[in-house]
C-alpha cells in the first residue's frame, strides 16, 4: 500500500479528467442539478440564480421563498449560471469551478493525512511501539483519504450537479487542514465561511480548538504520562538512534493558549467582515435581519419540506403542527448533545471528532445530500491506520452502493410514474440513516479500541 | 403613422360600450308608469341583451343599474338602492368592485373576444372579486378581509376564503393601473348554483316578482353552456353610488321542431323566442324601475332575408358594433294578456363568425411527473389585425399578461422565455415592463406582470416559466380552506392594449397535480424516525460510556473491596464489550 504515493498523481488527473470529460459529453442532460439527492434547497444553483435575477432587478434575492443561501455566493457564482450565448451550455464554466474546488479539496485532505501521519509516526515512536509503526502506518491516510475524496461517485455527482456543497465541504476541510498545522487565520477563515455558508459546521469549533490547543491526533495524553514516568524511573534501555531525533524534544502535550486566542480574534474579525460584506451586499433590501431569517431560519424551521435523502421531511410533513416545534427542538438538541461526551472521550483525536461531527451533522441536518456524505467518507479515509479493523465495514460499503441506488428508483416511482408511495421513498432515507448511524458508532468505538489496544501495548 | 389609426378608431369603439349600456338613460323616457318610485334621485333601470351566436347557442345578457346620489344628500335612507351594499361600500370604503361568479368557460372563439360584451363579462370560472379602496395602505389587508367575510355572507358563498393572504394578490399595473390599493382573487373551484342567485336577486327591487328580471326560470338559465353573475360597484364622491349587476347566460335553444324537418332545414339555426328560452313570459316592466328595455342583436343586413323578427313591435333601431344592429323593445307595452315575445326565426342556414380578438390566448402545463413542470402561454394571431391596428408593416401591439400562481407552485422567474414564431427573443427587445412578486411559501401567491410590445405582423408568440411543484404536508390538507390542492390558483389574463381600446381575456384553468406523501399511518413515520434517532443516540451513548465502565469494573476488581458488591453487580448491566 505504500506505493500509492507514486501513483498519486496520476489517480488525481484521472479523476478530475474523468469530471471534465463527463462535462463535456452530457453537457446538460444529465439533469442532476434538479434531483434531490444532490441539490437541496440550499445548494441548488437553480435557485441561486434565481436569487441572482432577484437582485438584478433590483429586488431582495431572499423575495419569495426560493433562494436561502449565503448573499456572497450571488456575486461569485450568478453570473457564471446566468444563460450563455457564447455557445456553452449556460452552467459550463460553473461546474468547471467545481472541478478545481474539488481538487483543491482533495489537496487539503491529502495535506492533512501527512500532517496526522507525521504526528501518529512521532508519537507511536515515543511511545516505543516500533511494531504498530511497521505494520500499519505505511498506509499513507492522506494520499488515500484524497483520492476516495476524488473518485467517490457521490463526490462526482455533487460536483457535476449544479449545487453549492463543494464550496461548502472545501470551506470544513480548509478548517480541519488549517487547524492542523497551526494556522489560526486560516481556519478562522475556513470557520467562519463554513459556518456562515451551511452553519452545522459552527459545532466543529470544538475540535479546532482542541487541534490548535494540543497539536494533531495523538494516542490518550495518559499514556504518554505513563511512559514518561516509566523512563523516568528507569534507564531508557531501548533508546534507538531512530526515534530519538524526532521524538525526545516532543513534550508531554499540554494545551497552548495562544493559538486559540489568535483564533478567537480571527474568529471574530473575519465574522465581523462577512457580515460587513453582507450587509453591503443587501444594503436597502432587507438586510442582515432578513438574510438570518431566510437563511439560519430556514434551516432550523425546516420549512421546505420537498423530499430528500434524510427522514426530516417526511417526518415533518406527517407530523401535526401542534407538535413541530417541540420535534424541531428535539432533532437539533439531539446534535448538540453528543457534542460535550463525544469531545470528552476523543479529546486527544481532535481530526477525528470532527469527522464524527462532521458525519453526524450530514445525517441530522435539515436538508442533507449526497454532498455531506462524500465529505464525511473522504475524511474517513484519513483514520485507515486506526480504523483499520473496523466491523461491518462489508456491510456498510454495500449498504451505501444498494441505498445509493435503490434511492432513485424509489423517487422515480414516486415522484414521476405514480406507481410507487412516498413511503418506500421513506423506507430508503431511514436504512440510509441507519447506515450513517453504524458507520458513526462503529468507527467511534473502532477508535476507543484502538486507543485501548496502544494502551495494552504501553502498560505492557 | 402607425398610431393614427387607432387613435381614430379607439374613441368609436369607446363610444359604442357606452352606447349599448347606457343609452336607455340619456333618452327621455315616454310614458314612464315608474318614475314616481324612484325618491330621492335614486334610480334604477333594467334591460335585457339578446342575440343569437354563432354556434346555435343564444347570448342573453341581464343588465340592472341602480344608482345612489352622494350619500350626505339622503343620509342612510334609501328608497330603492340596496341598503345591504351601500353600507358596504360605507364601511369598506370601497372605490371599486367587481363579484362575480361563473359556471362554464367563456368560448372566445365562437362566442366573440373583443366585443364590449365578451371583454366585460367573460369571467374566470368559479369567484372572482377584484376591489379598489380608498383606504391608507395599511389598512388595505385587514379591510379586504372583513370585505370577503360580509360578501360572503350576502352572497352565501364560500368567497370568505380569500381572506388568507395565499388567496389573493395585489397587482399594480397587470390588472387595472393602481396605486397599491388593488386586491385580486379568485377561488375557481367555487360552485356556482342558485344559492347564489337568490340573494343576488334580493339586491334588485323587484326581486325576480316582475319586470325583466322575472324571467330568470332557474333550470332553463343553469341549464346553459356559460352563466356568469357578476355585480359591479362604482363609488365616488360626486357620483354617488353605482351598481351594476349584470348575468350573462349563453343558452341552447330547443330545437325539436327544426331537428324533425328535412335535412336541408337541419343546417338552419334554431329559432327561438323569449318565452321558449326562458320557459316564462314577460308581462311587464318592474314598477320601480325607470327605463326597461330589450335589445335584440343581429348581423346587419340579416334582417331581411334570412332572419324574421317574430314580435315586430320595436320601437328603434340603431347601428351597433363593427357590423351589427339593435333592435330595441320597450317592456311598458307588455302586460299579462299581451306578452312581449322577442324571438327570430331563421329561413335561410348562415355561417358567420363572431369578432374575434387580436390575439387567441391559451395556456398549458407542461413537463411530467410531480416534481417539476413548465406553464406556457401561446397566443395565435386571429389575423384580423388590420381590423384593429390598420398598417402590419411597423406596428406594434401592447400585450399584458398577468399570471397569479399559488405557492405551491414555486416559479423560477429567471427561466422566463419568449418566443415569437418560434424565434426565441431576447428579453429585453420584447419586454417593455415586468413587475414579479415572488410567493412565499404558505404566505402569499406569486404574481407576474409583463407588458410585453410584439410586432403587429406576428403569427403565434410562446412564453414558458419553469417551476417546481412544492409537497402537501399533512396540517396544510387538514387546514386546507377548500379542497382544491391540485388547481393552480389562477387563470391568466391577457390584455391586448391599443392606445384606449382594451381587450381583456382570461384563460383556462390549470389543474396541478402535487406531490402528496402517504398521510394513512403518520404515527408509523413519526416512530421510525424515532426509533432511527433513538438508536444513532443509544449505541453512540453506549460506545462512549463503554469503556469508562469497565475500567472502572476493572478498577473494583483490583481493589476487590467486597463491601460494595450491589455496586459491582450493577457496573456490569451497561457494559457494552
Amino acid at each position: 500500500m505504500a506505493e500509492i504515493r507514486p501513483y498519486w498523481a496520476l489517480a488525481a488527473a484521472a479523476a478530475l479528467g474523468f469530471r471534465v470529460l463527463l462535462l463535456i459529453l452530457f453537457p446538460g442532460d444529465l439533469h442532476l442539478g434538479s434531483r434531490p439527492e444532490v441539490a437541496t434547497p440550499l445548494t441548488s444553483l437553480r435557485r441561486l440564480s434565481e436569487g441572482y435575477w432577484l437582485k438584478q432587478s433590483s429586488m431582495s434575492p431572499y423575495a419569495g421563498s426560493m433562494y436561502h443561501g449565503s448573499p456572497l455566493l450571488l456575486p461569485i457564482l450568478g453570473p457564471l449560471t446566468a444563460e450563455r450565448t457564447d455557445g456553452q451550455p449556460a452552467h459550463f464554466y460553473c461546474s468547471l469551478l467545481f472541478v478545481v474546488v474539488d481538487f483543491v479539496t482533495a489537496m487539503l485532505i491529502r495535506a492533512t493525512g501527512q500532517k496526522l501521519l507525521l504526528s501518529r509516526r512521532q508519537s507511536l515512536e515515543y511511545l516505543n511501539l516500533p511494531k504498530l509503526v511497521k505494520n500499519s502506518a505505511n498506509i499513507n491516510a492522506g494520499d488515500l483519504a484524497s483520492l476516495i475524496y476524488l473518485w467517490n461517485p457521490l463526490t462526482i455527482v455533487t460536483c457535476l450537479g449544479l449545487c453549492s456543497s463543494p464550496i461548502d465541504n472545501l470551506m470544513v476541510v480548509l478548517t480541519i487542514y488549517a487547524a492542523c498545522s497551526r494556522l489560526a487565520p486560516l481556519a478562522a477563515f475556513g470557520y467562519v465561511l463554513a459556518t456562515h455558508l451551511s452553519l452545522y459546521p459552527a459545532i466543529l469549533i470544538l475540535p479546532v480548538i482542541l487541534l490548535l490547543g494540543y497539536g494533531p491526533d495523538a494516542p490518550p495524553a495518559k499514556l504518554f504520562l505513563h511512559k514518561s514516568s516509566n523512563s523516568d524511573g528507569k534507564d531508557p534501555s531501548n533508546n534507538d538512534e531512530s526515534r530519538s531525533a524526532v521524538t525526545t524534544h516532543k513534550p508531554v502535550r499540554c494545551f497552548s493558549r495562544r493559538p486559540v486566542v489568535h483564533f478567537m480574534i480571527w474568529v471574530s474579525i473575519w465574522s465581523c467582515y462577512v457580515l460587513f460584506l453582507c450587509s453591503i451586499y443587501l444594503k436597502g433590501l432587507g438586510g442582515l435581519q432578513e438574510m438570518f431569517k431566510k437563511t439560519y431560519g430556514f434551516i432550523l424551521t425546516v420549512g421546505d419540506l420537498s423530499p430528500n435523502i434524510g427522514v426530516l421531511w417526511y417526518f415533518f410533513a406527517e407530523v401535526f403542527e401542534f407538535f413541530r416545534n417541540f420535534f424541531l427542538i428535539v432533532f437539533h438538541v439531539n446534535i448538540l448533545f453528543m457534542i460535550l461526551p463525544l469531545a470528552i472521550r476523543l479529546k486527544h483525536r481532535p481530526c477525528f471528532l470532527a469527522f464524527v461531527y462532521t458525519a453526524i451533522s450530514a445525517m441530522l441536518k435539515s436538508y442533507p445530500s449526497v454532498g455531506d456524505s462524500a465529505l464525511y467518507l473522504g475524511l474517513l479515509g484519513l483514520f485507515a491506520n486506526e480504523l483499520a479493523d473496523m466491523q461491518f465495514s462489508f456491510f456498510l460499503f454495500f449498504g451505501y452502493i444498494g441505498v445509493s441506488l435503490l434511492s432513485p428508483v424509489m423517487h422515480n416511482l414516486w415522484i414521476w410514474r405514480g406507481t410507487g408511495n412516498a413511503n418506500f421513498y421513506f423506507a430508503t432515507g431511514l436504512v440510509y440513516s441507519c447506515l450513517q448511524t453504524v458507520l458513526i458508532v462503529e468507527s467511534v468505538s473502532t477508535m476507543l479500541k484502538h486507543d485501548r489496544m496502544l494502551r495494552k501495548h504501553v502498560i505492557a | 403613422m402607425a398610431s393614427l389609426r387607432p387613435l381614430s378608431r379607439g374613441p368609436f369603439l369607446l363610444l359604442l360600450i357606452f352606447f349599448v349600456f347606457s343609452l336607455s338613460l340619456l333618452r327621455p323616457i315616454q310614458g314612464n308608469g315608474g318614475s314616481d318610485g324612484g325618491g330621492g334621485g335614486e334610480e334604477f333601470s333594467e334591460e335585457l341583451l339578446l342575440k343569437p351566436l354563432p354556434d346555435r347557442k343564444v347570448l342573453a345578457h341581464f343588465h340592472f343599474r341602480s344608482a345612489a346620489p352622494p350619500s350626505a344628500a339622503n343620509g342612510r335612507h334609501h328608497h330603492l338602492f340596496p341598503k345591504a351594499i351601500a353600507q358596504l361600500v360605507q364601511k369598506f370604503q370601497i372605490r371599486e368592485l367587481e363579484l362575480s361568479f361563473t359556471q362554464g368557460r367563456w368560448n372566445y372563439e365562437r362566442w366573440g373576444g373583443s366585443d364590449p360584451i365578451s371583454t366585460r363579462n367573460a369571467k374566470p370560472p368559479g369567484v372572482e372579486l377584484w376591489a379598489l379602496f380608498d383606504l391608507p395602505t395599511e389598512e388595505i389587508d385587514p379591510t379586504w378581509k372583513n370585505l370577503t367575510h360580509a360578501l360572503s355572507g350576502l352572497f352565501c358563498a364560500s368567497i370568505n376564503f380569500l381572506e388568507s393572504p395565499t388567496a389573493y394578490s395585489s397587482p399594480y399595473w397587470g390588472f387595472l393601473s393602481n396605486n397599491g390599493n388593488l386586491r385580486y382573487g379568485a377561488l375557481p373551484r367555487e360552485a356556482v348554483c342558485t344559492e347564489n342567485l337568490t340573494p343576488w336577486l334580493k339586491i334588485l327591487p323587484c326581486r325576480d316578482k316582475a319586470g325583466i328580471a322575472s324571467l330568470l326560470y332557474r333550470p332553463s338559465i343553469y341549464k346553459g353552456y356559460y352563466h356568469s353573475q357578476r355585480l359591479r360597484l362604482l363609488s365616488s364622491e360626486s357620483k354617488g353610488i353605482i351598481l351594476e349587476q349584470t348575468l350573462t347566460v349563453v343558452l341552447q335553444p330547443n330545437s325539436y321542431t327544426s331537428s324533425l324537418l328535412s335535412s336541408s332545414d337541419a343546417q338552419l339555426q334554431p329559432s327561438w323566442s323569449l318565452s321558449q328560452l326562458f320557459k316564462k313570459e314577460m308581462t311587464g316592466k318592474c314598477v320601480l324601475a325607470k327605463s326597461s328595455k330589450i335589445f335584440l342583436e343581429l348581423e346587419r343586413g340579416l334582417l331581411e332575408k334570412i332572419v324574421e323578427i317574430r314580435d315586430d313591435s320595436w320601437i328603434g333601431k340603431f347601428d351597433g358594433q363593427v357590423g351589427s344592429s339593435l333592435y330595441e323593445y320597450k317592456v311598458d307595452n307588455s302586460n299579462e294578456n299581451k306578452p312581449l315575445d322577442v324571438g327570430i326565426t331563421w329561413k335561410l342556414p348562415l355561417v358567420w363568425s363572431s369578432v374575434h380578438a387580436p390575439f387567441q390566448a391559451s395556456r398549458f402545463l407542461m413537463g411530467s411527473g410531480n416534481e417539476r413542470g413548465s406553464i406556457a402561454i401561446s397566443l395565435q394571431s386571429t389575423q384580423t389585425h388590420d381590423q384593429y391596428f390598420g398598417d402590419l408593416n411597423d406596428c406594434t401591439v401592447p400585450v399584458i399578461v398577468l399570471q397569479v400562481v399559488p405557492w405551491y407552485v414555486k416559479v423560477y422567474y429567471h427561466t422566463l422565455q419568449i418566443s415569437i414564431d418560434g424565434k426565441p427573443q431576447t428579453l429585453s427587445d420584447v419586454i417593455e415592463k415586468i413587475q414579479v412578486t415572488p410567493s412565499e411559501d404558505k404566505l402569499l401567491p406569486g404574481t407576474l406582470e409583463i407588458m410585453l410590445r410584439f410586432p403587429c405582423s406576428m403569427l403565434s408568440a410562446t412564453l414558458s416559466l419553469d417551476f417546481d411543484k412544492d409537497s402537501y404536508t399533512l396540517t396544510n390538507i387538514l387546514q386546507m380552506s377548500y379542497p382544491d390542492y391540485d388547481v393552480s390558483d389562477d387563470s391568466s389574463l391577457l390584455h391586448n392594449l391599443q392606445e384606449k381600446y382594451l381587450v381583456r381575456s382570461y384563460t383556462e384553468v390549470l389543474l396541478v397535480p402535487l406531490t402528496t406523501p402517504d398521510f394513512s399511518m403518520p404515527y408509523n413515520v413519526i416512530t421510525f424516525t424515532c426509533t432511527v434517532l433513538a438508536l444513532y443516540f443509544g449505541s453512540l451513548l453506549n460506545v462512549l460510556r463503554g469503556g469508562l465502565v469497565r475500567r472502572e469494573i476493572i478498577s473494583q476488581k483490583d481493589s476487590a473491596r467486597p463491601g460494595l458488591v450491589p455496586l459491582y453487580f450493577l457496573g456490569y448491566l451497561p457494559a457494552k464489550e
